[in-house]
């Protein structure tokens, strides 16, 4: 059976600011990012729809010490987002100081902007968007 | 399903880079093993293997293979088992299978690790390939990231606040550094013995709230264990420890977990399992080796084995009720944070004490008093993989 919402076709639109997902036509639950099946019920019965892109922040981290390659980038604070459809996803956040990142975030609104990219390594197959939030 | 054993049990010290090859320490940690349960390397009649990072660490696949010919268990199927830092229980697991369905009456399983000779860039680096490559990885998630996330989520889950879940993080890493400096087969033997929740609180914070003394050490290290048939077994010791229940589950990443976070779901349905099978439940546990990757990760992992209530094992801790002499003793061998975590090693390394304690020879200042029902947990990832075992005293 043919996969529905690849990664390359979630990450393209990504790129362009657009958060795809897939609703379930069986028992509507949003699954985000792609899977072959709804992670709710299992179903193959989906549907590539555009989600928001707004959420509340869950929680959050500001890294210190990076992987491999990626040393530059620190600090850099990582949030996982509840989207307004159900599913969570995980990205950066600006406007935030790094440093300054306090559970004060947890609970507050974000909308997503346009993605940023990690470039890849050489062990990860390529870019990857990275989704990008910002408070709202 | 036929009862299974485990007969005997070895490890190598569990340590900082040093120089021998995967297949080296586990040869020494498989040949003790098989001494101590009087267990030749002819009557092997499987190898099982857990192992993550041999081919990063020193460009070596197959460990497993090569592993069974070097100690002298010649051409014996010998399986690898990947599920990150549970990859060692993934195979002392699946050797309980094998030999509880009665193919096989004796299986020497375990694992090893060089995690600690990737150094810090690549181990950061592989340990995160446990998360998702494509939607969780470029946005920076780290290992550390990813419980410092469920440090933060558990404090606003459960209201605590968030300086004083780090001081109940720290009373953590203060219990398991207490033990561990008196094991001898620990990373940190003779290490921080004395560390103190002011000394966590002010190190340095590697991925905010979790500072250096929240985190585990990389290491490198080896474990082994010989499981027989309980007839086979009754030959073979006086002493033999029964796995009386075993559970294993799976999850998709962190950010599919969603339903239950900061409650790790694989785990509460290893650990039902493992119960379930052995009849016990957490109010008969004496001692357990849980998972504490990081401090945070114990607090979740004892309150999903149902030991403490949830939102309440920090303070737990803070009593007293973890430490030996406590209402359950909590990694008296100083867990993954003092005795070390060489990931695939690191399951078996948690069989092998709580084995030594149901047996009495733990360290004796370590000795939790009539041992008699112990638990191991050990977590792949960030719950892509839990496996739960339940040991008891066969004699
Ligand atoms: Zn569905």
């Amino acid at each position: 059976m043919e996969y529905k919402l690849t990664f390359k076709e979630y990450n393209e639109a990504m790129k362009t600011g657009k958060l795809l997902g897939l609703k379930c036509k069986d028992c509507g639950s949003i699954t985000a990012p792609p899977k072959m099946v709804c992670r709710k019920c299992g179903s193959e019965n989906l549907e590539i729809i555009q989600l928001k892109g707004t959420g509340q922040i869950t929680t959050f981290s500001t890294i210190n010490v990076a992987a491999e390659g990626r040393e530059a980038e620190c600090p850099y604070t990582i949030v996982m987002v509840k989207l307004e459809e159900g599913p969570w996803l995980l990205g950066n956040i600006t406007g935030v100081e790094p440093l300054k990142a306090s559970m004060d975030l947890v609970g507050k609104k974000v909308k997503m902007q346009q993605a940023t990219i990690f470039g890849g390594d050489k062990f990860s197959a390529g870019e990857s968007a990275r989704p990008l939030f910002a408070l709202v | 399903m036929r009862k299974v054993a485990v007969v005997g049990v070895g490890e190598t010290k569990f340590s900082g880079p040093q120089t021998k090859t995967g297949v080296e320490l586990f040869a020494e940690a498989a040949t003790d093993a098989m001494k101590d349960g009087n267990v030749k390397a002819k009557d092997v009649q499987a190898l099982f293997v857990g192992n993550c990072l041999s081919d990063f660490a020193e460009g070596q696949g197959m460990v497993q293979a090569f592993a069974a010919e070097n100690i002298g268990c010649f051409n014996v199927p010998a399986n690898r088992y990947e599920g990150a830092c549970a990859s060692g229980s993934m195979a002392v697991r699946d050797a309980m299978m094998w030999v509880a369905s009665g193919a096989y009456d004796i299986v020497l399983a375990g694992g090893v690790e060089r995690a600690a000779t990737l150094g810090t860039p690549l181990a950061t680096r592989t340990f995160a390939m446990f998360s998702d490559a494509r939607y969780e990885f470029p946005a920076g998630i780290t290992f550390p990231g990813v419980f410092a996330m469920l440090a933060h989520l558990y404090a606003a889950t459960y209201k605590i606040p968030i300086d004083k879940l780090r001081e109940q993080m720290a009373a953590v890493s203060v219990q398991s550094c207490k033990y561990g400096a008196q094991n001898p087969k620990g990373q940190f033997f003779g290490k921080y013995g004395d560390l103190t929740v002011e000394k966590v609180l002010s190190s340095f914070m590697v991925a905010s709230p979790l500072t250096l003394h929240d985190c585990c050490p990389f290491s490198d290290g080896a474990a082994a264990v010989v499981l027989a048939s309980e007839d086979v077994a009754k030959k073979l010791t006086k002493k033999p420890v029964y796995i009386l229940g075993a559970g294993q589950a799976s999850s998709g990443p962190l950010i599919s977990q969603y339903d239950h976070l900061p409650k790790i779901y694989a785990r509460e349905l290893a650990s039902k399992q493992a119960y379930k099978q052995s009849g016990l439940s957490p109010k008969d546990i004496n001692l357990v080796e849980l998972h504490d990757c990081f401090s945070i990760a114990s607090l979740i992992a004892s309150e999903s084995m149902g030991l403490f209530d949830y939102g309440k094992s920090g303070a737990a801790w803070q009593k007293g009720e973890a430490a030996i002499g406590g209402r359950v003793a909590i990694n008296p061998s100083g867990g993954l944070k003092s005795k070390g975590h060489p990931i695939g090693a690191t399951g078996a390394g948690q069989v092998y004490e709580v084995t030594k304690q149901l047996r009495g020879e733990a360290i004796p200042a370590l000795q939790v008093p009539n041992a008699k029902t112990g638990m191991t947990d050990t977590l792949g990832g960030d719950g892509g993989t839990v496996v739960n075992m339940i040991l008891q005293r066969g004699w």
